[in-house]
């Protein structure tokens, strides 16, 4: 079934907790033939893991099922098809979730939601190592072995096919859990146009698409520092939608009487965005070369994208890995005028000679001062002796919780012990956290097999 | 007699006034993209913000190499600064783990650029 005029797909979400107006804007304010929506940071699959430790119910994004009950009527009224990868560790649950939110607005029957899985590798893990898949890590080299225990979830990173399945399939709502932020957007294209596997260029164009839309608002204007004072209406950013004609080229723009800005400029800042070698963006559907890519205004807030080449997909999958590392803790103190920033760095070294006193073992510290060195360091140059606040800013991290736990109690005593003129402490002492941390490896594409399942309202 | 016509020397001007960028991360690595404000500066861009030079910039601050891509498509260069991020991700203790603002600490550079080039 495929279509030779352009087809529409919007982003309605960058990340877990991005603005919760932004699809319901998207479904509302104009014609889209898709929606996608990226869930998924590295660190938010390990927070969802938690979550399901504690209820076997959750493990997703939770925010996703609401915005589907009061989207649900539009959704089907104007045959808006979803792709989102708000399944997280529980894609399952989440999908049922939907269903029962379809049913109590009365639409049995009318909506077809797709789960897609396979991506959840954590239960085969040992049997895979044994086979020999030792998943080193990507960065470092170091064989998975060193923090087998500490594991807390293991996810591939499946692409745009098994979501395209799914579309085919008849899925209204595609819920995933660990896919490509790109393969969500890809895969609307590849459906609509019937693109052959191999066609790398069409690959590559379709998650260059997917690159530029997958942050939301980041490619409208949001975060965009050419002429940022003169952004229209920030207020209320239109989001960007794709308009993919079928030869894999494609326009940029957002919905009409939307704020924001889409130029070239607020496109290439996106293209950029965490960008690696731009000759080789690898995903699990193809290489994608951004050095052949030609954009041109093509109107207001409409640019035209084309020439972007690629290369056939790599025989690997992307595994994301996360481990329990340890524990940190960041406490903060405002000094003020005179003399703000003398008091803030003698305030850190009594802090630090306490700590050190204390013999606690703490993996690193780290002192910033917020409104002198904390975001360019010593490119900030030197700071006026007028300066009329300094916010103090020490952080620390351990393998175990003990030091820690005994810093956050370190920071308050400063306020009534230490050097004078000094606020901020309303909320309260410092919060442990966990840090969980992150381990990316490879692996063969032939032991993964995605599988995708029809479920009906 | 009359004098030969004098050279005029180069000015230094601060990168943000050619360019703009955008950073992000990748594991302990950022990368900043660095765009022309105008396609007549990418050649500047090219030849002056070389990664030796962004290297000496970002001294103290990243511990690893610095990579150089070219986007003459964009008007954009594309840098990798490896072990600049505190060990990145959840490890960082940094305010800017996610290395989001070495975009625009790369915009403080200066750079030679002809007397008589346009700028705002």
């Amino acid at each position: 079934m495929s279509t030779n005029r352009p087809i529409r797909i919007a982003s309605g979400q960058g990340f877990w907790g991005d603005w919760l107006e932004a699809p319901v804007r998207q479904v509302t304010g104009g014609p889209i033939d898709y929606l996608m929506m990226d869930y998924l940071a590295e660190v938010t699959m390990s927070i969802m893991q938690k979550q399901r430790s504690r209820d076997p119910a959750l493990g997703y994004a939770k925010d996703f099922v609401p915005l589907m009950g009061q989207l649900l009527p539009e959704i089907v009224a104007r045959g808006v098809r979803v792709t989102a990868n708000a399944g997280g560790v529980n894609p399952l649950a989440c999908a049922e979730a939907v269903l029962t939110c379809a049913r109590e607005q009365g639409l049995a029957g009318k909506v077809r939601v797709a789960l897609v899985t396979g991506d959840d590798i954590m239960g085969c893990l040992d049997e895979l190592t044994e086979q020999g898949h030792e998943l080193h890590n990507m960065e470092t080299g170091e064989p998975l072995s060193l923090v087998r225990d500490l594991i807390q979830s293991a996810n591939v990173y499946l692409g745009a096919w098994p979501i395209v399945q799914a579309l085919k399939r008849g899925g209204d709502i595609v819920i995933t859990g660990r896919v490509t932020d790109t393969g969500l957007a890809l895969a609307p294209m590849i459906h609509s146009f019937g693109w052959r596997k191999d066609d790398w260029p069409k690959m590559a164009a379709g998650t260059v698409a997917g690159h530029i839309i997958e942050c939301g608002a980041q490619c409208t204007g949001g975060n965009c520092l050419v002429n940022w004072e003169r952004i229209p209406r920030m207020d209320d950013p239109g989001y960007p939608i794709v308009e993919v004609s079928p030869d894999g080229t494609f326009v940029v723009t957002k919905h009409e009487g939307t704020g924001g800005r889409v130029s070239v400029a607020s496109i290439t800042e996106q293209l950029l965005y965490e960008m690696g070698d731009p000759k080789s963006y690898i995903t699990p559907d193809c290489i994608a070369d951004f050095t052949t890519i030609k954009l041109k205004q093509l109107g207001r807030d409409r640019v035209g994208v084309s020439g972007v080449t690629g290369g056939a997909a790599t025989d690997s999958l992307k595994v994301s890995i996360s481990y329990s590392w340890g524990y940190k803790a960041v406490g903060t103190l405002v000094y003020a005028w005179p003399d703000a920033l003398k008091k803030a760095r003698k305030a850190d070294r009594i802090l630090r000679e306490r700590l050190r006193r204390l013999d606690l073992e703490f993996d690193e510290i780290l002192t910033e001062m917020v409104g002198v060195n904390a975001t360019h360091g010593r490119l900030a140059g030197p700071v006026s002796p007028d300066i009329p606040e300094v916010q103090l800013r020490v952080a620390v991290r351990a393998r175990d919780r003990a030091p820690v736990e005994r810093f956050s109690r370190e920071i308050a005593p400063l306020i009534l012990n230490g050097p004078p003129s000094v606020t901020g402490f309303a909320s309260g002492r410092p919060k442990v956290e966990e840090i969980i941390a992150y381990w990316p490896a490879l692996i063969p594409k032939s032991v993964i097999e995605a599988k995708v399942e029809i479920m009906r309202a | 007699m009359k004098r030969p016509p004098r050279r005029r020397r180069p000015q230094r001007i601060q990168l943000v006034r050619i360019a703009h960028a955008r950073s992000g991360d990748k594991g302990d690595t950022a990368n900043i993209g660095l765009i022309a404000l105008k396609p007549e500066y990418y050649p500047l861009l090219e030849k002056q913000v070389t990664a030796a030079r962004v290297a000496r910039h970002f001294k103290g601050t990243v511990k690893g190499k610095v990579e150089r891509f070219e986007l003459p498509n964009l008007n954009a260069l594309n840098f990798l600064l490896h072990g600049a991020l505190g060990e990145g991700g959840t490890l960082s203790l940094k305010t800017d783990a996610q290395g989001k603002v070495f975009s625009t600490a790369l915009l403080r550079m200066e750079i030679p650029v002809p007397r008589d080039l346009d700028v705002r």
